[in-house]
């Protein structure tokens, strides 16, 4: 992991999360680890039921019972073991020095009251200030987020606003209290295309003035290349790749993450069939054994049916969990 | 639109879908939201013509008018030169045979109580397609093996399916009653990338098969650049940009489409800027700006654009809808 000197604002270590099922739990979360610099923005990608939602849900501590962190996991911020905070200050953290943006702006905002004073109670619940300056606040943080007309938007109720204009009263709620971390899952997704790019940008410019590391949870390659700096690849509740930006989207090594980027419909494709990734994305509890994409895997050896993949350092920044990759490698 | 020549399939001449808004105790009439307003498109045998734009454009209004599942307000939709519009619906029974939809959530769109093997005779029942429930069946079973289903799964339910698979059924099912166009409504939107991959693979297997009209209702324009024949653009209840897929994408005409295309992230990590799109947000159907519906997001606007409704450009293979189109035609 390319960690400075200051260390990680996140890290994330053997993380594992089950939910009960008829024959026992089932992992959805399989020893993740992670790690997020200050200032980094990290997009863990993956198809549906990977387990990257589930994962920013952990860090929450917002995993939906019956659910449950298993006891060896480890997740530190800024040097506190966030397993064995209490809840109140969990709840302190979260909405203070944890910032979340999810998928659906539209249901994540109380459609009784004004989005101005919706975001001036989140300020209230974490700074000891007047109303007044909670609204002044508000207002500002309005203007930092792109929402035109501030002043007189923070009156207006979430039924008035478009989803891309609620999408940012839920980023400038998500930035009030200037967090260190923002987790950000799939928040472009619902949005079309216009306003994702806009949503994108401010994104990206908002990590970068601010100095917040971001999580960014998506399915999206597109997005991940407007806004990530490293980029980590979930597959059946493991990563199996981790890299630059530029490294995955350039030079994969792991073959899910190489079939993934070819299966993207591109302009060069025009008049080809594309490559598909056979079969279907395995549900959680029904993940094969050893490496867990060997069924899908068009160059599974057969090692790759009877042990687990180690870790391969590809280069000091990228890093796979492939036999493949290991005896290329080796070579 | 060129729509000449007896290969066209479907041609829509002005079609508007007009939803009354209604207020008050009396539920009086007060406005109508154009969702559709004025829409001419043309579909030939075997091509896929995408229907491209944001929510609330009114594409998918398009799609469902063009099957009768909402009455059309005006104009024609001429299938194989019949006016389905001007028909009654049981003059229109043996059309909807010919026209069959996919859309979106295959979780949804399938009966959960039903067999695969019922969900995919339904059509073949309604139709009077096949001498029997044995003859249905075998033609299921054949159905089930072109779209890649293993047909011994005929009498599993739904849920027993991925999301891909569920989508593969409901295509078998669309098939069933041997369409001439098929109606993909967000096809492929909700499903994981390495599962488009297949659909959109199946989806040209049967296009070359079959000479199957597609008319791709989608926001994806990965998907379209890939896939379409030709592009049509909305915005607003019109469209504004019509034209082969290659010169659509190589060189729109129309702001709109500029902004749309810009704001499409690229995969090539040496250029991640996305530049600027189109400004703020899309407008209310039910309260469209004035002249160009396009003028106040419009970073190109003249004065004239929020007073006049724009031309209709027509060039040799295609249309645009933008009075800046037609000052760039005059000059050449």
């Amino acid at each position: 992991m390319s960690a400075p000197l200051s260390g990680p604002i996140l890290a994330i270590d053997r993380l594992a999360v089950s939910f009960p099922a008829e024959s026992g739990r089932v992992t959805v979360v399989d020893r993740v680890q992670l790690a997020i610099a200050p200032g980094e923005t990290l997009a863990l990608v993956g198809e549906s039921g990977c387990g990257k939602s589930v994962t920013a849900l952990s860090i929450m501590r917002l995993v939906p019972r019956p659910g449950r962190i298993e006891p060896d996991s480890r997740i530190r911020f800024d040097g506190r073991d966030l397993l064995s905070l209490s809840v109140p200050e969990m709840r302190a953290l979260r909405g203070g020095q944890i910032g979340m943006i999810f998928q659906e702006p539209m249901t994540s905002l109380n459609p009784v009251t004004s989005v101005g004073r919706q975001v001036e109670e989140a300020i209230l619940l974490h700074a000891a200030i007047s109303a007044g300056e909670a609204r002044r606040r508000t207002v500002e943080l309005f203007g930092m987020v792109g929402i035109p007309e501030p002043e007189m938007r923070v009156d207006a109720y979430p039924h008035q606003l478009s989803g891309g204009l609620k999408q940012r009263v839920m980023i400038a709620m998500a930035m009030a209290m200037r967090p260190r971390l923002l987790i950000c899952d799939e928040p472009t997704t619902a949005l079309d295309a216009t306003i994702r790019a806009q949503i994108l940008e401010l994104i990206r410019n908002l990590a970068a003035t601010t100095g917040t590391a971001v999580l960014l949870i998506t399915h999206d390659f597109g997005v991940v290349n407007v806004v990530a700096d490293r980029v980590a690849v979930m597959y059946a509740g493991q990563i199996v790749e981790e890299g630059t930006r530029e490294e995955l989207l350039a030079r994969p090594r792991h073959p899910y993450t190489q079939g993934l980027l070819r299966s993207i419909p591109r302009p060069e494709a025009r008049g080809r069939r594309l490559e598909e990734i056979k079969g279907a994305v395995p549900r959680p509890g029904q993940w094969p054994a050893a490496c867990r994409f060997h069924t899908r895997c068009p160059v599974a050896m057969a090692g790759c049916y009877i042990h687990d993949p180690a870790c391969s350092d590809v280069s000091p920044t990228q890093r796979a969990w492939c036999h493949l990759v290991a005896e290329e490698l080796r070579q | 639109m060129t729509a000449s020549g007896n290969d066209v399939l479907l041609e829509l001449r002005g079609l508007r879908t007009w939803f009354p808004i209604r207020t008050g105790v009396l539920q009086r009439v007060a406005g109508q939201v154009k969702a559709v307003d004025g829409v001419d498109l043309a579909i030939r045998r075997g091509e896929t013509v995408a229907l491209v734009g944001e929510s609330g454009c009114g594409k998918t209004t398009v799609g469902r008018s063009v099957l009768r599942l909402i009455e059309p307000t005006g104009g024609s939709i001429r299938y194989d030169g019949v006016d389905l519009a001007a028909l009654t619906s049981a003059q229109f029974h043996p059309y909807r045979r010919r026209m069959q939809v996919v859309m979106q959530d295959p979780g949804s769109a399938l009966d959960p109580r039903a067999t695969v093997r019922d969900s995919i005779a339904e059509g073949m029942d309604a139709f009077g397609i096949g001498a029997g429930p044995e003859e249905r069946t075998a033609r299921v079973a054949e159905l089930m093996r072109k779209v890649s289903l293993d047909p011994e799964t005929m009498w599993r339910y739904p849920h027993e399916f991925s999301g891909g698979q569920r989508q593969r059924i409901c295509i078998a099912r669309a098939l069933a009653v041997e369409p001439a166009l098929l109606i993909c409504d967000e096809a492929t939107s909700a499903l994981d990338v390495s599962i488009q991959a297949q659909i959109l693979n199946l989806l040209a297997d049967l296009q070359a098969e079959g000479n199957l009209a597609y008319l791709f209702i989608t926001h994806d324009l990965a998907v379209v650049r890939y896939f379409a024949t030709r592009v049509a653009v909305m915005y607003l209840g019109r469209i504004v940009e019509e034209g082969p897929t290659e010169r659509i994408f190589a060189a729109p005409r129309h702001p709109y489409t500029k902004a749309l295309l810009a704001s499409v992230p690229s995969l090539d990590p040496a250029r991640r800027l996305i530049r600027p799109a189109a400004l703020g947000d899309v407008p209310s159907p039910a309260n469209p700006p004035s002249g160009c519906a396009y003028h106040p997001r419009c970073a190109v606007r003249l004065a004239e654009c929020s007073l006049k409704d724009p031309p209709v450009v027509s060039f040799a293979n295609g249309m645009c809808r933008c009075v800046l189109a037609a000052e760039e035609r005059a000059e050449r």
